[in-house]
């Protein structure tokens, strides 16, 4: 038995008042290690955390779950709505089931994991964070990405990276459609390096080798009337 | 924003359900939609050669015996009727363009909010919950049911404004998002011969649908040509007479999320909608695609 869990049951507290208790943690506490039931898709469930604490929460959440999420792990045992892990910054998120629509959008740092599917714009102007998808995502994935990673184990959708800055996106299968400005780019030595230290992070067993590499051609940084038909 | 559900019962066991599972549903929805809400159902057939007719009156205490009774002169035969708040649906004898005539003349107040053989559309301003009350859905029972809770953003808050909106003879359409091109495709439909009581966009969705039906489309078909004619956002619910059909737009926008199991097919907003139905722990759950028609029939029913 671990003296450090602590149970919440949506279906008897609010939200507010779980969110509010997991933040008004201090440093020193002896409850690292949450566990939340009865999510039945609500939304902004721990959102905002700031301290390295364990949350599980057991069933489906709604949307911004693990939004702007700082050290924490938060651990999802179902399927999560709009805008999972959205402008995280660091810390471990993780997501057993499908998630909807712009996981992981504008995320800075740390670690997105998706067992299944993500829908579209997954990885929307993310600015550092690394998303691990398992299965495939949806149209507009990693649309004006910044920095970071997006590592596709199934299918890309539609426009893939359309107006991609400096993110990388790795797909394992087929890519439906690029985006405008993202290309194929040549998958060298450090970029295996690279994924295999985060398939490390994600404890996932694929050979890099499999991927193929996509990015910007940086043509559309700065405005040109020549290509105005394609912002 | 606004909030959208649909249940169909896979198993006419189910049916006496309907009222109880769907005003759930619909009541989670709240959130998105505060100012108004509206519902099709589908109850008992009515004979072969009658149509089930729903009219509103914006007076609750308005005198339905005597909008009865000019049916009766009219038409030459009874017409039954059961009034539900604002609201009254009568069983008639009648073909729709004499009904549609009669009420044109006789009472021009009187607005129809849905005809054929099985539907029943019923929407009010307020709050979902409210609706649900004065119309007392929970006691309502039939195979389907769609419905719509309304944050209006393209036209005015009024009960004629407020979804679903009925299309041809048993068929209805509710809709999350906002078209853009509602006003050149009105013009365009009028001139079809499509009539529209409002300036609401999702009116415009509703006549463009009867009228590829009319052209002798299929539904899957006629919502493919809706993906190329109609501009704009939307996630559109449509309900049939023994079925119903979900569409996203190619961009995909507005949420929609779909569960399944051998009893049911449900789709909403947000999953929030589904969680109070029978074993939903154990549903097939997924977000339907952008671009694509999902439609399921009476054909699916045990």
């Amino acid at each position: 038995m671990n003296n450090n869990l602590k149970t919440v049951d949506l279906s008897k507290t609010s939200v507010r008042k779980l969110n509010q208790t997991l933040h008004d943690l201090s440093a020193q506490t002896k409850h690292t290690h949450w566990r939340i039931l009865e999510p039945r898709g609500a939304h902004a469930i721990a959102c905002g955390l700031n301290l390295p604490v364990t949350v599980e929460i057991a069933g489906h959440a709604g949307y911004y779950c693990a939004g702007m999420n700082q050290l924490a792990t938060v651990i999802i045992d179902g399927n999560t709505g709009v805008g999972v892990a959205e402008n995280m910054m660091s810390g471990f998120v993780h997501v057993k089931g499908n998630a909807s629509q712009s996981a992981g959008a504008t995320g800075h740092g740390g670690l997105l994991v998706i067992d299944g599917d993500a829908s579209a714009r997954c990885g929307i102007s993310m600015k550092g964070v690394d998303i691990v998808v398992k299965g495939s995502v949806g149209h507009m994935s990693a649309f004006m990405a910044q920095a970071g990673n997006l590592v596709v184990c199934g299918d890309a959708g539609d426009a893939l990276g359309d107006s991609i800055y400096e993110a990388r996106i790795f797909v394992r299968g087929k890519v439906k459609d690029l985006g405008s400005d993202c290309i194929e780019k040549e998958m060298r030595a450090e970029h295996l390096e690279l994924l295999e230290k985060l398939f490390k992070r994600a404890k996932i067993k694929l050979k890099p080798g499999e991927f193929r590499r996509y990015g910007s051609a940086r043509q559309l940084y700065n405005f040109h009337v020549d290509h105005a038909a394609k912002y | 924003m606004c909030g959208i559900v649909g249940l169909f019962l896979k198993k006419p066991s189910r049916e006496p359900q309907l009222g109880e599972l769907f005003s759930d549903m619909l009541d989670s929805m709240s959130s998105r939609g505060p100012d108004s809400a509206g519902f099709a159902i589908y109850g008992a057939t009515v004979p072969a050669g009658s149509l089930k007719l729903t009219l509103q009156h914006a007076d609750e205490h308005f005198s339905w015996d005597q909008l009865a009774q000019g049916f009766e002169r009219q038409f030459k035969a009874k017409a039954p009727f059961t009034v539900n708040s604002t609201h009254a649906v009568f069983v008639l004898p009648a073909k729709e363009a004499a009904i549609r005539r009669f009420l044109r003349e006789e009472f021009p107040e009187v607005r129809i909010m849905s005809l054929g053989r099985r539907i029943a559309i019923m929407k009010e301003v307020g709050t979902p919950s409210s609706v649900l009350d004065r119309f007392d859905v929970r006691q309502m029972r039939g195979s389907h049911a769609i419905g719509h809770t309304r944050m209006a953003t393209e036209s005015a808050v009024t009960t004629a404004g407020s979804h679903p909106f009925f299309t041809g003879q048993d068929l209805w359409l509710v809709h999350n998002g906002s078209l853009s091109n509602h006003n050149r495709q009105r013009e365009n439909l009028r001139r079809e011969g499509i009539e529209f009581q409002t300036d609401n966009d999702s009116e415009v969705a509703a006549g463009y649908l009867t009228w590829r039906l009319r052209k002798g489309d299929s539904l899957g078909l006629a919502l493919k040509h809706a993906l190329r004619d109609l501009d704009g956002f939307y996630t559109f619910t449509i309900g049939t007479r023994d079925g119903f059909a979900v569409l996203r737009d190619p961009v995909a926008c507005k949420p929609a999320v779909m569960a399944e199991t051998p009893d049911y097919v449900a789709m909403a907003s947000e999953y929030r909608s589904l969680t109070s139905l029978p074993g939903i722990e154990k549903a097939k759950l997924w977000e339907p695609e952008p671009a694509t028609v999902y439609s399921w029939s009476a054909q699916a029913r045990e």
